[in-house]
């Protein structure tokens, strides 16, 4: 029985628990225990339509399973267990609540057959994925939430306008593999693209996750961006404009990242950097190309949160979140240091980590696409990664100068679950084969050969070289990037307010001439229907009696004449 | 605020060692090349260092890149407070 409900409902039902029970040790249970709970479900979903609903005459197909379904789901149950074990003492318990929900959504969207019930659960993510970010406890946090509200909701309504548009033209809801050919089809992917961070709509990423809260930037870093990625294999494989879209993405996070100050603000833009490899591996679309998209989409998680969680045990014990105000923090951090240090390798694909044995399965699938410039542009990206999150973020954080902060290492919960994840991204770079059997297609790849380890090292190792040699250039400003998010924050209000400035004599002469119309309206109303009025009047009983029974003779008469 | 320490890995002298240590390494993983082929899918990428030299100036690309960016859009981190 239990082997044909939803997944998701573990975690639904994790969350009600969570919400409902007083006693702090039982709660951490439930969200520990709900997850897991969901993974085994997760495993016992068969390939194929396996629960079927109908909603206002519409066939809804509520768990659909496939390889590529199930490890989605798989990473997203592996995240939340994590996750929670990262953040149960810590978190409010609304937090706790909003992070089950939004990967019940998550597995939800994994496992929809047909598009309206991946709408639904698209739909519960923005929601309880806001409350996290509202969680952050901050006005800046509130302010943020915000701003990330209306984008994703925004981009809901495009989703949904594309759904319609497809179940009109083509009368089914079911989810295949589509090409954006006309309207719909585009909305479709434009609704998608906005969950997965790609330009011009960058921003709301790099904007909500470093608000949230130590704990909530964690779970933020798993799962929008990646069920994105997930809808992107199943609705548009090797749809080629995402080639060049990801390739953007792929720069425009080095570059940002850079720039950034923030911590946790250059490991969001790296996320835009990572997701724009998956993009561009969904673009070229081959089975390598996609094999490689779920199997990076897997490992990223693990070492992306890693990072997360590193960062977030700093802001945690230090309150600072800029990385002119920390620095040296090795003396007292070490496994905090070692953590962020793993991940920060893992990112960079360096060998013998997760990201070298999942990433180049990208730059293979380019190779055997004969794609020249997409294979280069993605290996100076690799070096570029290494720049960015790879040396910059453990570097400034944990070495560059001696801030003079000595805070304690992270709390025992805390270091289980970076060391589990940090354990598994070197098992998945030294035993891939682990991955590769759930991947979508079979695997046909080595990915260890001695010249192409060696190709790698001498791209990232000299990568570090141009890092410490152009240090002078990195150093950190109090600074921000302005981005696309530019027109809403300052353009509008300008824009408003030059408005309100040219405009006000024409306003003004508008209002005099408006206000004298309806005072003309109101004075006329009153004169009629005021109590002195023909109206409005108070009438004695006989009087309307007498109404009444000339309105009914009346009303007879034609009766009886018609 | 604890006053500034003398952890061994902050020594000029341990610093220095890092620097050879370093260079050492780049120079091996580019030496290697004679012993491990690379047969690069391009022709081109299987040149004796081009490993190096690409990352090496791709990030330096990127980084003047970043710089020139950021010239045009960086503000103070208060810019959009209120």
């Amino acid at each position: 029985m239990f082997e044909s409900l939803p997944p998701a409902l573990a975690l639904i039902g994790g969350a009600l628990l969570t919400a409902a029970i007083g006693s702090r040790q039982l709660r951490a249970f439930v969200v520990i225990g709900a997850p897991l709970v969901c993974l085994y479900g997760i495993w016992q979903v068969p390939d194929g339509v396996s629960l079927e609903a109908s909603f206002l005459g519409y066939p809804l197909e509520l768990v659909e399973g496939s390889p590529v379904r199930r490890l989605f789901a798989t990473i997203f149950a592996i995240m939340a267990a994590t996750g929670a074990v990262f953040a149960f003492n810590h978190a409010r318990r609304t937090e706790l609540v909003a992070a089950q929900f939004y990967a019940a959504g998550a597995v939800g969207v994994s496992f929809a057959g047909d598009l309206l019930t991946l709408f639904v659960f698209w739909e519960l993510m923005a929601l309880f994925s806001t409350v996290v970010v509202w969680c952050g406890g901050t006005e800046k946090a509130r302010a943020a939430g915000v701003r990330y509200a209306i984008m994703h909701l925004l981009g809901g309504v495009v989703l949904k306008v594309g759904i319609e548009g497809l179940l009109i033209s083509s009368g089914s809801l079911d989810i295949r593999a589509l090409q954006a050919t006309d309207f719909s089809t585009w909305m479709i992917l434009i609704g998608i693209l906005i969950n997965a961070a790609a330009p011009p709509l960058s921003a709301w990423l790099s904007d909500a996750y470093p608000n949230a809260s130590p704990t909530g930037s964690v779970f933020l870093s798993a799962f929008t961006t990646k069920t994105a990625i997930l809808a992107l294999i199943l609705l548009f494989p090797g749809e080629s404009i995402l080639i060049w879209v990801g390739l953007f993405m792929v720069f425009y996070g080095i570059i940002y990242a850079l720039l950034e100050n923030d911590i946790r603000r250059i490991l969001a833009f790296s996320i835009v950097n990572q997701v724009g490899f998956m993009v561009c591996a969904v673009g070229i679309g081959t089975e390598m190309a996609i094999n490689g998209a779920a199997a990076h989409a897997f490992a990223h998680i693990i070492y992306k949160a890693l990072l997360f969680m590193s960062a977030g045990v700093v802001v945690m014990r230090t309150g600072m979140h800029l990385c002119t105000d920390v620095g040296g923090l090795f003396r007292t951090m070490p496994i905090t240091m070692w953590c962020g240090v793993i991940g920060a390798l893992a990112i960079s694909s360096f060998p013998l980590t997760s990201g070298f044995t999942t990433k180049t399965m990208i730059s293979q699938a380019s190779v055997d696409e004969g794609l020249m410039l997409v294979y280069f542009l993605l290996a100076a990206a690799s070096a570029g990664v290494f720049l960015h999150a790879g040396i910059k973020f453990p570097w400034f954080v944990f070495f560059q100068k001696d801030s003079g902060l000595r805070p304690k290492d992270a709390p025992w919960n805390m270091t289980v679950a970076m060391l589990f994840f940090a354990g598994l991204c070197i098992l998945l770079g030294v035993y891939p084969q682990l991955l590769y059997p759930l991947l979508p297609y079979a695997v046909d790849y080595v990915p260890y050969k001695a010249g192409k380890v060696l190709f790698y090292l001498q791209l990232l190792l000299f990568s570090g070289l141009a890092f410490f040699l152009l240090l002078p250039w990195m150093q950190r400003t109090l600074t921000l990037s302005l981005d696309v998010d530019w027109l809403w924050r300052k353009g509008l209000p300008l824009l408003s307010r030059a408005g309100s400035r040219l405009g006000s004599p024409l306003v003004n002469a508008a209002q005099a001439r408006l206000g004298g119309a309806l005072n003309a309206i109101t004075t006329s109303a009153r004169n009629t229907m005021g109590h002195t009025g023909p109206l409005g009047r108070s009438w004695e009983i006989g009087t309307t009696a007498l109404w009444i029974v000339l309105l009914l003779m009346v009303y007879v008469f034609a009766y009886y004449l018609f | 605020m604890n006053p500034p320490d003398n952890h061994w890995l902050t020594r000029p002298a341990t610093i220095r060692r890092l620097w050879i240590i370093g260079y050492v390494t780049l120079a091996v993983t580019v030496a290697l090349q004679w012993l491990v082929p690379i047969h690069g899918y391009f022709g081109v990428d299987g040149w004796f260092g081009f490993g190096a030299l690409f990352g090496f100036f791709s990030c330096v690309l990127m980084v003047f890149g970043a710089k020139l960016l950021g010239a045009l859009l960086k503000r103070p981190d208060t810019y959009y407070d209120v």
